[in-house]
């Protein structure tokens, strides 16, 4: 039981800080095996950033230099933040923004919430019906959401939820995935803390709220972040449910305003990075729950 | 019990089991209750969302419900037939599986390159995950965005950069002998991050005993490579590829975004045609039909991945 609670641990400290370890046995096989990758790495680490350093290096030039091409855009020397200033000045993308938001913060505290009650029951208490529950969620996992998005967008309407922040919201709150990172996680945690507990004579919620959810702060954590980017981003379901300018999250009100920019290349990729600014200052903040939270779920997924 | 010559004894021992059994299925009944009311608030979400849905779409796709709410009677397997025989359901089905095929084979190979590299011990891991698997994290609107402007003929990064050489580049997007393979491109470099990720995390989970017993055998880095690398990571690759598969196959949102499924409709994919044919087409039924011919294809590809996992996990 104690060797399946360091198991997170183990993976995190290999995922983060293994690497000096390996280079040992790696290194003594021949100095130009080691040249020849890093070089591939260096080469590899430079494509794949030119998408997004092109798309900054436009935004920060005027749209008329934008317009004239790669090349102009390259060699323009004289940045302006006036792409951002004329966007940020204008109303709709602050509204965009706030229901970014409010919506992937109230579906990812739903989610953890649910979540995590689920796989407690499922990881702590012997019920008729557990095998049933567990077999349901694990064939959740097979059904894609894209295929329920016609059936979805008549239930909402049925519902009288469409154009309203909970049609996007409590679609994404069933997480199979949420459900199995946490119980995965949850098995791992030792019996004996909670027996202490009980002793005291704390109650299931109790043991649930104040015991075993304090020990699983990085998983809550992996999986409050990841809810949070996936839900952010996602396009199809607001695309679908929200037709009200004032509710559209970013990613939809980006994609139906980019027709009306024009020519206006300097503003479209201003826009883009806007999106997907809060997304990367989390990424800066919590790399390492992030990763984590990756490999967990693609590990049990 | 209580018979014989048991007088005094017996009873009571009887007596202290009867009770704690009694409080023993007490116990198990509240526990059987306090599971259900745990599992509760998820499972009503998940039906609610999940489940109802599934449901509710086989149900309409035999019925002749338009996006109107009209139409609602039943006409039994119309729909169902009119897709197998709709040749654009065959071609956007084939474009779906060309798309997979495209980008399956180097997501799962070029992200094992990258993981097996950057596990080689340079410094700098961050910057090495940062620049492989950000990416992943941005929102299909803003990666098209990054990639319509790469890709644009005239004024783009890819066609200047090529006009340096001379070469006149194609119109990528627009044009039908390219499309396909720009929108391949834009894929595996957005998506790449989460295998490289798996791939490395199963890296550093290889035994360093192996590659010392190599290393005294003599072996060198590619021998190494081959024979305790690559054997290493073939649980992993199992699992990526058929994430892989499954993610591939239910592409959407660049597509839509990029090329809307042309030109010619040359890349549409599946899903794409089955919003055109519910919300542009207003035919939701015979949108559903189409759906559940794909979910079936996306249910085989899973069970195929249990097949393959269980008769591994057998072995080991």
């Amino acid at each position: 039981m104690t060797a399946t609670a360091t198991t997170p641990r183990k993976r995190r400290s290999g995922v983060s800080g293994a690497a000096p370890a390996r280079t040992a046995p790696v290194r003594d096989s021949g100095r130009s095996f080691v040249v020849v990758s890093r070089v591939v790495l260096v080469a590899l680490a430079i494509l794949w950033l030119i998408p997004t350093v092109f798309a900054v290096k436009t935004s920060l030039t005027e749209n008329g230099i934008a317009a004239l091409g790669a090349q102009e855009i390259l060699a323009d020397l004289s940045p302006t933040l006036e792409s951002y200033v004329t966007l940020l000045s204008q109303g709709d993308i602050w509204n965009w923004y706030l229901s970014s938001f409010l919506t992937a913060i109230v579906t990812a505290v739903l989610t953890l919430l649910f979540a995590s009650m689920a796989a407690f029951a499922l990881s702590r208490l012997t019920f008729v019906g557990r095998t049933l529950i567990y077999l349901l969620i694990i064939a959740g996992l097979m059904i894609p959401a894209q295929v329920l998005i016609v059936p979805l967008f008549e239930e909402l309407r049925f519902l009288q939820l469409l154009n309203t922040y909970w049609a996007v919201i409590l679609p994404q709150v069933p997480s199979v995935l949420a459900v199995f990172i946490f119980k995965s996680f949850f098995d791992g945690i030792p019996k004996e803390l909670e027996e202490a507990a009980r002793v005291d004579g704390a109650g299931l919620w109790r043991i649930y709220w104040s015991v075993v959810m304090p020990l699983s702060r990085p998983v809550t954590a992996a999986v409050a972040i990841l809810t949070f980017v996936w839900t952010w981003n996602n396009l199809l379901l607001p695309l679908f449910v929200l037709s009200n300018p004032n509710l559209m999250t970013i990613p939809v009100g980006l994609a139906t305003v980019q027709g009306t920019f024009g020519l206006r290349y300097a503003d479209i990729q201003a826009g883009a990075i806007l999106a997907a600014l809060p997304v990367v200052v989390l990424y800066l903040f919590f790399q390492r729950q992030i990763v984590e939270g990756v490999t967990g779920s693609g590990i049990k997924g | 019990m209580t018979t014989a010559d048991g007088l005094v004894a017996p009873p009571r021992a009887a007596d202290r089991t009867d009770h704690l059994s009694a409080g023993r299925s007490r116990r198990r009944r509240s526990e059987n209750l306090r599971g259900w009311i745990y599992c509760a608030p998820f499972l009503i979400a998940f039906g609610l969302f999940l489940i109802w849905p599934t449901l509710y779409g086989l149900w309409m796709s035999f019925t002749g419900t338009s996006l109107a709410g009209t139409n609602t009677q039943f006409v039994g397997l119309d729909n169902w037939k009119e897709a197998l025989g709709d040749p654009q359901v065959w071609t956007s089905l084939g474009n779906t599986a060309w798309f997979t095929l495209l980008s399956t084979i180097p997501l799962v190979v070029i992200a094992m390159v990258l993981a097996v590299l950057v596990n080689l011990g340079l410094p700098g891991q961050w910057f090495w995950r940062l620049s492989f698997f950000m990416p992943f994290l941005l929102a299909s609107t803003v990666v098209s965005q990054f990639w319509n402007w790469m890709y644009n003929p005239q004024l783009g990064l890819i066609n200047t950069f090529l006009g340096w050489f001379g070469i006149t580049g194609p119109a990528w997007l627009q044009d039908p002998s390219t499309a396909m393979i720009a929108v391949v491109i834009t894929t595996v470099w957005w998506t790449i991050g989460f295998n490289f990720l798996l791939y490395l995390a199963a890296l550093q989970n290889i035994p360093d005993q192996l590659y010392e017993a190599a290393s005294l055998d003599g072996a060198g880095g590619w021998r190494k490579f081959l024979s305790i690398t690559l054997p290493q990571l073939a649980p992993t690759t199992v699992l990526v590829l058929v994430l892989q598969l499954l993610a591939s196959l239910k592409v959407f949102d660049q597509i839509y975004q990029m090329t809307g499924g042309g030109p010619g409709g040359t890349t549409r994919p599946v899903l794409l045609y089955i919003y055109e044919v519910g919300f542009t087409g207003y035919r939701l039924g015979y949108a559903s039909a189409i759906s559940y011919i794909f979910f079936f294809l996306i249910i085989i590809v899973s069970i195929a991945y249990m097949v393959i996992a269980s008769r591994r996990s057998v072995k080991a």
